[in-house]
């Protein structure tokens, strides 16, 4: 079977050391003031990087050339040269940015300012702020759709996901969700937005032409305090069928089969799980572990934990590049 | 109650699209727009207000009128660094109410704020009376026990709705229970049952307790008392603290003070943890490192347990604190919180039911269907029984956080939020 051949190959290249997967993955340290540079096939730390205060929002631009981070507390995007590692400029994100997503374009990047309850939108080739849009009250979940029209914003107060067209820079729609809505992503077909909320414990799935929730998921770990279980980072499989929800204080991963809305599993990994992204095969989903200060390699064919990884102080966010 | 001078500051506080407040501030000259029975007022001034948030909608906004009553008078403490701020609890509800009306922009709702102030030995019937008649039908009350007491009544015959913020007695929630009122402060039971449980968990079992002489140092050391009975500690000596009237930092009594903390605390039989109750400010400040024995101090020193600590940087708090500092220019405290909650609530319930009438946010409240987040990692919701929010207890000294209860172990089969504080097969409430 194919899976089998891919596990067999993956853990061969985790102790033979082939060529196969030679990923790079970024990850933003939350309290370490760097980024932990990791290769995806050794597991191996690479380096550490020095950046601004309080990096969070981490993304890649489409060609891998650079890195753009949110420096929260310095109220800049860093901009940072993969192939040297070195920081080369900064964007005017507007204050405490805290995440972001990139236009699938690559030429706008939109930021949420969580403490003026603001997105402002960047031109990143002319570094200038293009709109600011005022939105609910802490502002954090960034997701685009892959046609780029519209963009949703979640606010973590207000508890709604804030619908915005990316021509007008206006907000069209605002759906209520959960308490403490943390990261919208959307489904690779556009039709959907998964929303995530902290304090409500669930993950709200919205119809993305209806702008209203179509479904809200729960989650139940055996032998955890139901408080504990406070989902943030959202990842949905290149294929569509399965969604990857981090469960914070959890400290699991849960899988959701996109069709049923049925949790598969519970993947244990480090403590307090923030968020999560795959290697560009598909094959491998890391998560970001801000407790423990380490990142989890999880296998997406038998989504079992694979190895974790120590990097930083309080890892929050992570990208992996292609190269 | 007629001699009751006019409330030193009537502000009307509006959002602005910048962030900024627009306060008009009246001196005793009360706002012309008074709103009859249904009391919920539908201003077309404040539409006009939020006109550039709601460009794209036609009707007027919907308000809701949040009035803020508080006593007050300037206090001193034994140090200076426990001084309230003049605006302790009135920044909170005036962060809320931004918080509330960015909101509300995108459901058409517009929040106000409507303050009044007496002072703690006043009948707070006239300022309440006119907070009502301005509109407000829910009160943020700031008051002792016996004050609220004395406009729960008043206000359950007129449709308001109380939220207490001021004022932890128990007997609030139990014999005196009302059916309108909301208390978003913890309870003294619950801050000791809260303290108590990390003490125990800490295998510290063995308590001396010294108490203050004034009757609120009796409720404090009375929680502790229930709180070692309930958790399995001991308290193997008391002692109360006398107050002569000398120990302020006023006057030179204060070393004799700090003096006495050594041999008042002599003699007592081995202990672990050396409580104390002075919620009066007499003595209290002065226990840690002057014990006889070397030995931890918590309660009312040292170790405090309380609804907030300015140091609380988990659960996202550290964007209500830069949040509040940033709008205020100075930490959020205890009553900032508690101020913050109750605005909130009431923020909430009008989300979350879609309606500003008062019919629907009341049957939201009390429905099984609401929360609300304070950055205190999970979601707060009220018990039925007697309208006590159910809240997680920050432990911490003047630094920084030590721990929150409930402790992990304590557990219930509704919430665990219940092992703080009176639960329901002991209530002595009645709703009515």
């Amino acid at each position: 079977m194919p899976t089998r051949i891919c596990i067999l190959a993956l853990l061969a290249a985790g102790l033979g050391g082939g060529p196969a997967f030679a990923y790079t993955a970024y990850v933003s340290n939350e309290k370490g003031n760097s980024i932990t540079v990791v290769d995806t096939e050794t597991k191996e730390v690479v380096k550490t990087v020095d950046v601004g205060q309080r990096p969070r929002g981490i993304t890649l631009s489409h060609d891998g050339k650079f890195l753009y981070l949110c420096a929260s507390d310095d109220d800049t995007v860093e901009v940072i040269d993969t192939s040297t590692l070195e920081i080369v400029g900064s964007l005017p994100s507007g204050p405490d940015p805290e995440l972001f997503v990139l236009s699938p374009d690559g030429k706008r990047l939109y930021v949420a300012n969580e403490d003026d309850n603001l997105v402002t939108v960047i031109d990143i080739e002319n570094k200038k702020v293009l709109s600011e849009i005022p939105v609910g009250v802490e502002p954090e979940g960034m997701g685009i759709s892959p046609d780029g029209k519209t963009l949703v914003n979640t606010s973590e107060t207000t508890s709604m996901a804030h619908f915005i067209d990316t021509e007008t820079h206006e907000v069209t729609d605002n759906v209520l969700v959960d308490t403490r809505p943390r990261y919208a992503e959307f489904t690779p077909d556009g039709s959907q937005v998964w929303v995530s909320a902290e304090v409500g414990g669930t993950v709200s799935v919205i119809d993305n032409a209806k702008r209203e929730v179509v479904k809200t998921i729960s989650f139940a770990i055996q032998g955890l305090r139901a408080e504990t279980i406070q989902p943030v980072g959202v990842a949905i499989s290149a294929d569509g069928k399965k969604a990857y929800v981090a469960l914070g204080p959890a400290n699991h991963v849960a899988v959701i089969d996109t069709k049923t809305y049925e949790v598969l599993k519970y993947i244990l990994v480090g403590q307090r799980v923030w968020h999560l992204a795959f290697t560009p095969d598909q094959k491998t989903l890391i998560s970001t572990n801000g407790n423990s200060n380490d990142i989890t390699f999880i296998d997406t064919a038998t989504d079992e934990p694979v190895e974790s990884v120590t990097v930083g102080k309080e890892p929050w966010g992570v990208v992996v590049s292609p190269n | 109650m007629a001699s009751r001078k006019p409330a030193l500051a009537q502000e009307e506080v509006r959002y602005s699209m910048t962030g900024r407040w627009i306060a008009a501030v009246f001196l005793g000259v009360f706002t012309l727009t008074v709103n009859g029975g249904a009391g919920v007022a539908v201003g077309q001034e404040q539409a006009a207000a939020t006109a550039g948030a709601t460009a794209k909608t036609e009707k007027p906004a919907s308000e809701i009128g949040i009035g803020y009553l508080r006593a007050y008078a300037p206090q001193l403490t034994l140090s200076l660094l426990d001084q309230p701020p003049g605006d302790n609890g009135i920044a909170g509800a005036k962060v809320a109410i931004d918080d509330n009306n960015t909101t509300g922009k995108f459901l058409n709702q517009h929040f106000r704020l409507d303050i009044a102030e007496i002072k703690p030995s006043d009948d707070p019937v006239a300022a309440f009376n006119e907070l009502v008649a301005k509109g407000n039908r829910y009160i943020v009350a700031d008051l002792s026990a016996k004050q609220l007491l004395a406009i729960a009544d008043l206000a359950r015959d007129k449709g308001v709705l109380i939220f207490n913020i001021g004022a932890s007695d128990d007997r609030l929630r139990e014999e005196d229970c009302r059916i309108n009122v909301f208390h978003v402060a913890p309870t003294r039971s619950m801050l000791a049952d809260g303290l108590a449980q990390y003490l125990m968990w800490k295998r510290w079992p063995k308590w001396v307790l010294i108490y203050g002489s004034h009757d609120n140092d009796h409720l404090y050391a009375d929680a502790l008392r229930r709180a070692a009975d309930r958790f399995g500690a001991e308290i193997v000596a008391e002692k109360e603290f006398k107050d002569t009237g000398t120990a302020r930092r006023t006057d030179t009594g204060v070393t004799q003070i700090q003096k006495q903390i050594s041999t008042f605390t002599q003699g007592f039989p081995e202990y672990d943890v050396m409580l104390v109750a002075d919620e009066s400010e007499v003595f209290g400040t002065y226990v840690p490192f002057r014990t006889w024995m070397p030995r931890p101090v918590a309660g009312t020193a040292g170790l405090v347990p309380s609804s907030w600590h300015p140091a609380s940087e988990q659960w996202a708090g550290i964007q209500m604190q830069s949040r509040f500092l940033k709008i205020t220019g100075r930490r959020m405290l205890s009553r900032d919180m508690e101020a913050w909650t109750a605005v909130r609530t009431v923020g909430e319930a009008a989300t979350r039911a879609k309606g500003t009438d008062f019919e629907t946010i009341d049957a939201y409240l009390r429905s099984d269907k609401f929360s609300v987040a304070a950055f205190k990692g999970q979601k707060l919701t009220f018990r039925p029984w007697n309208l006590q929010l159910r809240q997680p207890i920050f432990l911490g000294d003047d630094r920084s956080v030590i721990s929150t209860s409930p402790q992990e172990g304590y557990l219930h089969q509704v919430s665990e939020l219940d092992t703080l504080g009176v639960d329901q097969p002991e209530t002595k409430c009645t709703l009515k």
